[in-house]
């Protein structure tokens, strides 16, 4: 458990520690009442290692990435981030290969650009 | 070889519990030049002194060395007790033994050896020590007071009344500050006006007092004791002896759309105008921007109308130069600026107003002669949200475009109860929410103060922060904002949101600490010369700081503050002179090569340059530029010895040659 905390931290490069817990995030969130944890919820479980609960949540899919909590922290504590940081340890935990070499061929298009499938091939491959 | 005298301290057991004081004693007494060595539990105490004084005249010592705490702490008393024995109180040297040893090591045997070492550098150096003599330097017995709000005006009002001539500059056209803006002062809701206009007469009709209005700062030169300054005297295009005050002709300037500072723009007065009707002086100033006799040349309305001929539209700024002994910084705060704060819509709604500006809506000579009303459609509002911690406590990373402060505002917890209590009171219908982050109310009768205003007035205080304000059609404003207690998002309807914004230093402040080679914080407050026991003294002799210049301040703060500036300020004018610091630069002027160095680097403007004639060789006469040390402004902080590339520049009482003895005695 204390190894999933590490790796949210490390792949978000967040210190929730740096959270005065005013709750302007939770504040300006525009899907906030979508959220089973909202927020600055978030920013504390993290701080606490309760990761695992994040990472069966349903509310880890209703961050729209907007940003706002981001945009409006009087800390910049950056709480979107440790969201992108869960959605991440989900697809890793399952250590699956969602994206294998042969399925891109398929999916190429030409108006798709290149970097989009490698960086979508980094984050889904194993 | 001198000879040298060693007293070693226990400090009770703060040296002597990693210290093998006698063995300290006993080895160091080994030393070719000691002649006496002794060890004592406590060297500063009256029979710790006697030691050294009976020492010195039993032994005919000629160099003293105390091995205790740091010289911060006692170089002092023991050079106090060595002239009382007839030595020069600079033949003295104090190995620190304590803060840079025993308090530091845990192992003894390394503590003692370093001990022994410490006090080797010491003897080494007091070989080379030079008798020193401390100058003298005269008190110009006059203080200067930089800002007429109430800090600088209880500051004044302390030091005339001690007799003391004192001058304040104030660069608004009246004294008063922010304190005759607010409508009622909390925790005991007195009205402000009531309070600060019979001080503010006070300082007029104080003979010890001159004030000078509408004037800046200029230039400041001369050191502690002998200050210079120079200030501007900004034209007002009004004669200031003649003007009465009677306001004829602020009534008959057909100019009427000038913002008036005074109503933070909230309402308009005439191009002459006086800022409100209790200002000291009771005189007019005409805004030269909007006049139309100075931009147009056509009018002098106001000139035809005054019975007392004090209108002058061909005034001069004027310069007055003065001499100080002491200044007194008080130059006070501001409101941050919200433009990084879209998300209140402050920019957007009329009825989005910062707390400031509120008390100029509650205050009877205000916008809107003290009716809560909406500046947007006058009506009165229903529902009023506060937002706390707008701008205060703002980690330097955050966005909100650098307008964010990291520090504690301290006031607004408790000027935001004040204005939500009002309402209540006054408005008992009104639905008053305020959101907060931590409600930081210490003080006497202040935390009451809150919970009074919750308890007994019902206001809805709600953990969390507002996130958006959205000025709807209608008129109203949507609130968005976070209850953490109930763990709901919260939207409100709202009539008026008022932004309890962070407070920054006056932006005169950082030119001002320039010229007073004053220090100042990252956040542009003054730095005190001890955070704890020297809060009101700058670290730049002879000034002294007053109010929120040194730090976010209530009113009863800042009067304390004001009056402890004064007390120290007139410490120092009671005194006719000076002693100075003997252990100055000063420059070989046969080695100096002009290059001016050592006056690049120094930060008290100490050193000075001129052309002096030296006998060059076969009677030739060469002018050679050379510098000098002014001993009475020089801090003998060393910078120059430092930067001088040709060796002329020397630290008495640090010379080159004794630190590389003490080095020498180290690496030994």
């Amino acid at each position: 458990m204390a190894d999933l905390k590490e790796q949210v931290l490390r792949t978000s490069g967040v210190n929730p520690l740096k959270c005065m817990r005013c709750g302007k995030c939770s504040a300006t969130c525009p899907s906030y009442d979508a959220m089973e944890y909202h927020p600055h919820q978030f920013v504390y479980m993290v701080e606490k290692g309760d990761i695992e609960t994040l990472m069966q949540s349903e509310s880890i899919y209703k961050c729209l990435s907007c940003f706002a909590c981001l945009e409006r922290c009087p800390r910049n504590v950056e709480p979107a981030k440790l969201v992108e940081a869960v959605r991440l340890a989900v697809i890793r935990q399952q250590g699956q290969n969602h994206l294998k070499p042969e399925q891109i061929p398929a999916m190429l298009d030409e108006d798709l650009p290149q970097q989009a499938i490698v960086s979508a091939f980094r984050k889904y491959s194993k | 070889m001198r000879r040298i005298g060693v007293f070693v301290c226990h400090c009770g057991t703060n040296i002597a519990s990693t210290v093998d004081v006698k063995a300290v004693a006993e080895t160091l007494g080994k030393e070719p030049a000691v002649v006496f060595a002794t060890d004592y539990p406590y060297m500063c105490s009256e029979a710790g002194q006697n030691i050294i004084k009976e020492a010195i005249k039993e032994h005919k010592l000629e160099g003293v060395v105390v091995c205790s705490c740091s010289p911060r702490m006692h170089e002092a008393t023991f050079r106090k007790a060595v002239a009382s024995a007839g030595l020069n109180p600079y033949m003295l040297e104090v190995a620190n033994i304590r803060e840079q040893c025993s308090w530091i090591h845990k192992d003894k045997e390394e503590g003692t050896a370093k001990a022994i070492v410490l006090g080797r550098a010491a003897i080494a150096k007091v070989q080379l020590n030079a008798p020193l003599t401390a100058g003298e330097s005269p008190v110009v017995k006059r203080a200067l007071v930089i800002g007429g709000g109430i800090a600088g005006i209880q500051t004044a009002l302390d030091i005339a009344e001690a007799g003391y001539p004192v001058d304040i500059v104030e660069k608004e056209p009246t004294i008063g500050g922010k304190m005759t803006q607010i409508d009622k002062t909390f925790p005991t809701l007195d009205c402000s006006s009531c309070i600060l206009t019979p001080k503010m007469v006070e300082c007029s009709q104080n003979e010890n007092i001159t004030i000078y209005s509408y004037s800046e700062v200029e230039a400041v030169t001369g050191f502690v004791g002998n200050f210079s300054v120079k200030i501007r005297r900004k034209k007002r295009y009004v004669d200031e002896t003649k003007c009465t005050g009677c306001g004829i002709c602020t009534e008959k300037c057909p100019v009427k759309n000038v913002p008036s500072a005074y109503d933070l723009g909230l309402k308009n007065h005439r191009a002459i105008y006086i800022p409100f009707a209790q200002a000291i002086p009771n005189v007019a100033v005409i805004d030269a921007d909007y006049c139309n006799k100075l931009t147009k040349g056509k009018c002098g309305i106001c000139s035809k109308f005054c019975s007392a001929g004090a209108i002058n539209y061909e005034q001069e700024d004027q310069i007055v130069e003065e001499k100080y002994g002491a200044i007194i910084a008080a130059t006070g705060y501001n409101p941050i600026s919200l433009d990084g704060y879209d998300e209140y819509a402050y920019s957007q709604s009329k009825d989005v107003v910062t707390s400031l500006e509120f008390e100029r809506i509650l205050k009877a000579d205000g916008p809107t002669e003290g009716h809560l009303e909406r500046l947007s459609d006058g009506k009165q509002p229903k529902t009023i949200v506060f937002v706390q911690c707008v701008g205060s406590r703002q980690s330097a990373d955050a966005a909100h475009g650098g307008c964010g402060k990291e520090y504690c505002s301290k006031i607004c917890c408790m000027y935001t109860a004040k204005h939500a209590m009002y309402c209540r009171e006054k408005y008992p219908d009104t639905d008053v929410y305020v959101f907060y982050i931590d409600v930081r109310t210490p003080g006497k009768n202040y935390d009451e103060f809150y919970r009074r205003a919750v308890e007994q007035y019902g206001v809805h205080y709600i953990k969390g922060m507002v996130g958006k304000v959205a000025p709807q059609a209608d008129g109203s404003l949507m609130v968005q904002a976070s209850d953490l207690l109930s763990n709901e998002q919260l939207h409100i309807k709202a009539d008026m949101v008022v932004l309890a914004a962070a407070i920054e230093p006056n932006k005169s402040a950082r030119p001002l600490a320039t010229m007073l080679t004053a220090s100042m914080d990252t956040n542009d407050f003054f730095t005190e010369a001890h955070a704890k026991l020297r809060p009101v003294e700058s670290p730049t002799a002879g000034v002294f700081l007053s109010g929120v210049c040194q730090g976010p301040k209530d009113i009863p703060e800042t009067v304390s503050q004001a009056s402890a500036a004064a007390a120290k300020a007139l410490g120092l004018l009671a005194k006719d002179k000076l002693s100075c610091n003997p252990c100055v630069a000063h420059s070989d002027e046969m080695m100096c090569n002009g290059c001016s160095s050592c006056a690049n680097v120094c930060p008290y403007g100490a050193i000075t340059y001129s052309d002096k004639e030296f006998r060059g060789p076969n009677r030739t006469t060469l002018i050679r530029r050379v510098a000098s040390v002014n001993a009475a402004v020089c801090q003998g902080c060393g910078a120059c010895t430092v930067a001088c590339p040709s060796g002329a520049m020397d630290l008495k009482g640090f010379s080159t040659s004794q630190i590389m003895a003490e080095v020498d005695a180290i690496c030994k």
